[in-house]
Order: structure tokens, then C-alpha cells, then sequence
């Protein structure tokens, strides 16, 4: 199962490239990476990725989002297995990912059991480095003081960083605590003041990837799917030739192309969610079994160096 | 009886004629008191089931959460703070003072409600 975007920003750079995305029902979503022109083209299924060889330069990484270790009711009795259904495809790719992105909701109720079981599940599979940022379910009780001692080192504020990866920027980005009555997502004017120091300097030439739990554009504010300050941080943004901000929360996949900006949410490793209105509430959806693999996923990025692309690669885990 | 001794025993006089009132105030002869009748709010499909509530001083109330995944009850002025209610978890407190106690769950702020005291 796949979609994909390769996107157009034709600017005075030669830059070409594209965004594909592969989906996995109950697996997660893998990114190809490079920077400039992103063009929309049919995703291409999960083995034609061998096809793309990468040069020097060139990397893949992979993005698991919403995983709720915890979770146990009718939509999924089982999201360790789902998960590690998720790890499998990932360690499949034809081109081992550099790293993996885990956009928040590790757990379902932020308990210790629940971080040693999503840890011990990620040893075993070795996956190698994980990058990760909170969902609001990891910060339910303690204001988030268990995520920063387990996942804050080296981290800003209530976990937020940056690193250069083989010419990339990346940003991880925390909207889930201090919300506020009737809000949505809020990253705070401690962290956009960061955010803004964070890109100044950098060349506008210079990939950027953006990751943080709650989409930070505008999905569906009536379930909450958005974040109040986004349009702030997006400013700081702009003139930036690739930007690919990538979300999880609302488990499901969903893209749009602004300008120079790519956003996509991955799916829920755990259980879907309904499309924005298509139920009373965003409540957990409960599907017959045979039709939940194609409801979880995971995502893939190929970074293409010589075409400044970013491919986006979703795939179902069905 | 010197001055002094005058004074104690209108002290002592005047402790013991308010002792009376105030037990009178808090029960008044023949009457029992009952606290107002416990209140009980479902928080169901992301929403508090009852939006906006008036109620007398004295009065408990209970949040049951009928979700699928945890929801929080907490006050703006953090007046009374729920832990993570998971499916089937209640969370009660009760209103010894009047005044307007605006809540929402933390963790989807645009669940919101509100409990009039009078």
C-alpha cells in the first residue's frame, strides 16, 4: 500500500528531488530524504525502495509514532506485537535507516512499566539510535519529569533538540505539555524562542525536518488536532527551501504540501483513529481483525543528496 | 470580688452563652443536617457530560470516565487536580466553598466545565 508526494520547489537552486511515502497499516513510515524540489508521484510499493540505490550521502531513516505500550482495549489487545510487526518492516527496508524517529506516545498512561516494555521491545530489535518526543500521554501524571529522566539527556526545556545529520537539520519539537483550557498543542514561548536562535544562521539551502507529536498545522482543531503557537514556529521556517514536518497523534496518515513545506502525520503503530469527523469523538477505532494491519503503519525517509529530495515512504502494517 | 475576678467571670459567662450559638448554628435543635445531595458527571465520546452545574456548599462531585483512553479533571485555579483517570476511574471532590470552579482535562484542553458553589 502506497502513497507518495515528490514536490516541485523549483527556485533558483537546481534542486530536484521528491518525498515518498510508504505506509504500513500498523508498521509506521519511512522517509527518503533530499533537499529542493518535492514532486508528487504515485508512492511507490515497499520493494521498488531497492530500486532506489542511494550515492554517498544519501540516507534513509524511519519514523514509529503513537506506539501506547499499555493499551489493551477491543481496538488493540496487542500493541507490543503490532509494534514489533512495525520493527520487522523496518529492518526489511533495502536500505538500513540511519536512525529512528519516535513522534510521542510511547505509552498509554506514562507508567515505568510501560517505558521498560517499549524500551526492552526497541533493544531486541535493534534498531539502533532513536530520537524521541513526547506524546501527551507520556507526560500524564508528573508534568513530564519520567520522560526527561528517561529521554531528556541532552535535551532543552521539556525535551526538545536539534541535530545535523549528513547536511540535514532536524528539530524535535515538545507541544504536549502546559496546555492550556480550550487550547490545542502549545510549544510555548520559552521553545519558539529557542526554535528562532535554533535556525538563525543556518543557510536557506539546508534541509530541515521537523518532528513533533501534535501536528503542528492546522488538521482539525475541533478534536484538538493542531497547536496553537505552529503558525509562529512555521514562520521561522519559511525561508527555508525544504522543510518536511512530520507529526503523529492522530494515527492515520495524512499529507499536504504548503510552499516549500511538506507535512505528514504516520500512523499509529497501536490503533487507528477516525478520519477528522467521521465519528462522535477521535476515540480509539475498533476494526474487524483482519482489516487492523492495514490501519497501522510506520514511515520511511530516503534522504537524496544529488536531487535535494526527501522521499516520504508510508506502509501499512496489512 | 476584686475587679480582676469580675472580669474572668464575665469572660467565662460570655464563652459560655456563644458555645450554645454556635453549636446552634451548625445544628439547629431538632433538625439534622445532611450534606446536599452527591452529584455524578460521566466524561464520555472526549466531553464532560455535564457542561455547567450548580450546586449547593457541601455538595460532592464525581467524574467517571466512560473513554477509551485517560482523561484528567483539573481545575484552572488548580483549586482540586484529578491523577490520569483511566476507563472506568472516578475522581471526586467536594465543594466546602461557594465560588465559580472552571476545569478541564489537561491532557485535551478543549474539554472544558465549569461547577457553580452557591
Amino acid at each position: 500500500m502506497a502513497d507518495s508526494i515528490i514536490q516541485d520547489h523549483d527556485d533558483e537552486v537546481d534542486r530536484r528531488g521528491f518525498l515518498r511515502c510508504m505506509a504500513w497499516a500498523g508498521t509506521g513510515m519511512a522517509w527518503m530524504a533530499g533537499s529542493g524540489i518535492l514532486r508528487s508521484a504515485p508512492l511507490p510499493r515497499l520493494g521498488r525502495a531497492a530500486d532506489a540505490r542511494l550515492a554517498t550521502g544519501d540516507f534513509v531513516f524511519a519514523q514509529i509514532s503513537d506506539s501506547h505500550i499499555g493499551f489493551a482495549k477491543d481496538a488493540n489487545k496487542d500493541v507490543v506485537s503490532t509494534l514489533q510487526a512495525a520493527l520487522s518492516r523496518i529492518q526489511a527496508l533495502p536500505v538500513a535507516p540511519d536512525f529512528l524517529i519516535h513522534t510521542g506516545d510511547l505509552t498509554h498512561l506514562s507508567k515505568p512499566e510501560e517505558f521498560d516494555t517499549l524500551q526492552q521491545v526497541l533493544i531486541s530489535a535493534k534498531v539502533g539510535q532513536v530520537f524521541y518526543v513526547p506524546g501527551e500521554h507520556d507526560v500524564l501524571a508528573d508534568d513530564g519529569r519520567q520522560y526527561l529522566e528517561r529521554y531528556g539527556k541532552g535535551t532543552k526545556g521539556q525535551g526538545w533538540f536539534s541535530f545535523d545529520h549528513k547536511g540535514v537539520h532536524f528539530v524535535g519539537l515538545v507541544n504536549v505539555v502546559n496546555l492550556k483550557a480550550g487550547g490545542l498543542g502549545n510549544l510555548g514561548a520559552e521553545q519558539l524562542a529557542w526554535l528562532e536562535q535554533d535556525l538563525k544562521g543556518r543557510p536557506s539551502s539546508m534541509p530541515i525536518v521537523v518532528f513533533a507529536h501534535i501536528p503542528l498545522w492546522s488538521v482539525y482543531p475541533e478534536w484538538g488536532w493542531g497547536t496553537d503557537d505552529g503558525a509562529q514556529a512555521l514562520g521561522y521556517l519559511r525561508r527555508f527551501g525544504s522543510v518536511t514536518v512530520l507529526n503523529g497523534h492522530i494515527h492515520q496518515t495524512m499529507q499536504k504540501i504548503e510552499g516549500h513545506v511538506t507535512f505528514h502525520t504516520a500512523a499509529s503503530t497501536a490503533f487507528p483513529q477516525p478520519a477528522p469527523g467521521a465519528a462522535p469523538s477521535p476515540g480509539p477505532m475498533t476494526v474487524p481483525a483482519a482489516r487492523l494491519g492495514s490501519l497501522l503503519g510506520l514511515t520511511d525517509v530516503t534522504f537524496v543528496r544529488r536531487s535535494h529530495a526527501l522521499a516520504i515512504v508510508d506502509q501499512t502494517l496489512g | 470580688m476584686n475587679v480582676r475576678t469580675g472580669i474572668y467571670a464575665l469572660l467565662i459567662a460570655s464563652a459560655l452563652a456563644t458555645a450554645p450559638a454556635l453549636r446552634a448554628q451548625n445544628a439547629p435543635a431538632g433538625q439534622e443536617t445532611r450534606p446536599p445531595k452527591p452529584v455524578a458527571i460521566d466524561i464520555d465520546n472526549f466531553k464532560f457530560g455535564i457542561v455547567s452545574l450548580d450546586v449547593a456548599v457541601g455538595t460532592t462531585v464525581t467524574w467517571t470516565n466512560r473513554d477509551d483512553v485517560p482523561h484528567t479533571v483539573v481545575s484552572l485555579k488548580k483549586v482540586f487536580k484529578s491523577p490520569p483517570l483511566d476507563t472506568g476511574d472516578h475522581f471526586s471532590y467536594t465543594f466546602a466553598n461557594a465560588g465559580t470552579f472552571e476545569y478541564y482535562c489537561s491532557v485535551h484542553p478543549r474539554m472544558t466545565g465549569k461547577i457553580v458553589v452557591k
